[in-house]
């Protein structure tokens, strides 16, 4: 049992002082942003909350966060069952244990701008191996500056490459954490493998599964830098996901009020669907 | 049953492609790579990676992120290692709001902070230094520290601090002498993950340095857009970003997975 001790505070104070001055301040300039009119010189005129009534009846906006939602419900689809199949199937112990942790590891470790460049050099359709393959050995025609369907599958298979691995450690790290008298009485009792799976290893999961959900759908639903680098938002606007909008407007248009307003809610939808998420997979816990 | 290995095998040739790639890349002319499609390089170059170890920008480059990402690492798990100790040990007023508030700076998009960073950095007088990038990128790796942290101080039994007191021991020789060493395997982990983000975060890195600090992926955008699209330029400086991450993976390789799986939900 843990004791009550205000003093605590005290512990805590040097991380709060760091977290509120890089989260409080710059969201307090948002929020000041978000209810007022500039043109330019430093004057400022109260608008009130007409940026947020434009944002959320624009129809640029509907548009950006549907292809988010569809790019993050894409990511989660795939990474999630794909992750847990690869960590069933990794070596329990062994040589090759390390082999494998290191090498599915480092795509995690390559700045994100660096990702998007490499695979931008990987698909070029004459000279990238992906591209030259498919469009010369195979002779599918593929070409991602051309073709919105071809720059879709491409964020989406990049984003798999960038970040499966971390679905992959952390359900390893719930499996390695099973006693082997789980797995041995469950063979005494004939138990098939999708019983084992179902009842022993899925419920041991369920920490690091939570995790790697919510972990991945905020990663997911703020990417910028890495489709950004790999098609610019193109070709039109077919991959211009919700950041890369914000960015846009924010400092291309150098428009602040609606940035601001459109970051607010950005914000606020972020955190409204990881919450719904952490209560939905937590529920079973409490009762 | 023994065609298993079969997946993570296809996995990891998967993962590898791309990083071949971009290797094969940095050791072929520009020449060569745009003349046509050649799966290893025919006319073996270091040519781009000696452009870049003779440019004071590209190499400055390397150092400069070298040194934001190893402040913020510090900064980051020593301020952490007291909040979580805290977290782990005592209750105290509004601690769960405290700890989810703290993981909710993790959810807002770095998009949202650019701007407004810009402006608060000026406005202090950091910007373009590397205290700058390394205190910004404190916003997401303090919490992810507290929340590591906090899972492995957790893990070790709170008679270890009773048993320390009453051998009159004090709070900061317990600490540093007998509670650090229990739990370097967390630190490990918690430095590890601290490193990673820092290394790999270009916006905000980006949006607060311009000569002094610039970060080696921001050289490169730039050198890509005006010295034209050198593409075995901007391969051979892909290909050494990813030389840290290797390095500092190996020496983890053990703890990485124990890193998420013990932090709290």
């Amino acid at each position: 049992m843990k004791s009550a001790n205000q003093r605590a505070w005290l512990f805590v104070l040097p991380v709060l002082v760091l977290v509120a001055f890089n989260a409080l301040i710059p969201i307090m300039t948002v929020v000041n942003y978000s209810v007022q009119e500039t043109f330019g010189d430093n004057l400022f005129f109260w608008q009130g909350l007409d940026w947020f009534q434009q944002i959320l009846r624009s129809d640029r906006f509907h548009a950006a966060l549907g292809r988010q939602f569809l790019f993050t419900g894409l990511i989660l689809a795939i990474e999630i069952p794909l992750g847990i199949v690869i960590a069933l199937s990794m070596p329990k112990r062994g040589f090759w244990v390390p082999v494998c942790l290191v090498t599915m590891a480092l795509p995690m470790l390559i700045p994100w701008n660096v990702v998007g460049s490499m695979w931008n050099i990987f698909t070029l359709p004459d000279i990238g191996l992906l591209g030259y393959f498919l469009n010369h050995t195979l002779g599918v025609p593929y070409d991602m500056t051309q073709s919105p369907v071809a720059a879709w599958i491409t964020i989406v298979v990049m984003d798999v490459w960038h970040w499966t691995s971390l679905v992959v450690l952390l359900c390893y790290a719930g499996l390695m954490s099973i006693p082997d008298a789980y797995y041995q009485a469950a063979k005494i009792d004939g138990a098939s493998n999708w019983a084992v799976f179902r009842y022993i290893q899925l419920p041991k999961m369920k920490t690091v599964l939570t995790i790697a959900i919510l972990l991945r759908f905020m990663d997911s639903f703020n990417i910028y830098t890495e489709p950004f680098t790999l098609t610019g938002g193109g070709p039109g606007n077919s991959t211009t996901l919700l950041s890369i909008d914000l960015v846009k407007i924010a400092l291309g248009q150098f428009d602040l009020g609606p940035a601001a307003a459109m970051s607010l809610i950005y914000f606020a939808i972020t955190l409204l669907v990881s919450w719904v998420f952490y209560t939905l997979m937590t529920k079973d816990d409490t009762n | 049953m023994k065609k298993r290995f079969l997946i993570p095998l296809i996995y990891i040739l998967f993962l590898m492609l791309p990083i071949y790639w971009l290797v094969a890349m940095s050791f072929k002319t520009t020449n060569e790579i745009l003349s046509g499609f050649s799966l290893f390089p025919q006319t073996f170059t270091f040519d781009n990676y000696a452009a870049i170890f003779s440019d004071p920008t590209w190499y400055w480059g390397y150092f400069n992120s070298i040194i934001y990402v190893t402040i913020n690492t510090v900064i980051s798990v020593c301020v952490a290692l007291p909040a979580a100790y805290a977290f782990s040990r005592y209750r105290f007023l509004g601690d769960k709001h405290l700890f989810f508030w703290l993981l909710t700076n993790r959810m807002a998009p770095a998009a949202v902070f650019a701007l407004p960073f810009f402006q608060l950095y000026s406005a202090v007088g950091l910007f373009d230094t590397h205290l700058a990038v390394a205190l910004s990128h404190c916003l997401f790796n303090i919490p992810l520290a507290v929340w590591i942290l906090e899972g492995f101080m957790r893990g070790v039994p709170k008679e270890l601090d009773e048993t320390a007191y009453i051998d009159g021991y004090s709070f900061p020789r317990f600490f540093v002498q007998i509670f650090l060493p229990t739990i370097k395997a967390g630190v490990g982990v918690t430095a590890f993950f601290c490193f990673m983000f820092s290394w790999v975060e270009l916006l905000l890195a980006k949006t607060l340095t311009a000569v002094e600090a610039k970060p080696i992926a921001a050289v490169m955008t730039r050198t890509a857009s005006s010295a034209g699209y050198e593409l075995g330029l901007l391969a051979a400086a892909g290909a050494l970003t990813i030389i840290p991450g290797a390095i500092v993976i190996y020496f983890v390789r053990n703890y990485i997975a124990k890193g998420f799986a013990l932090g709290r939900v």
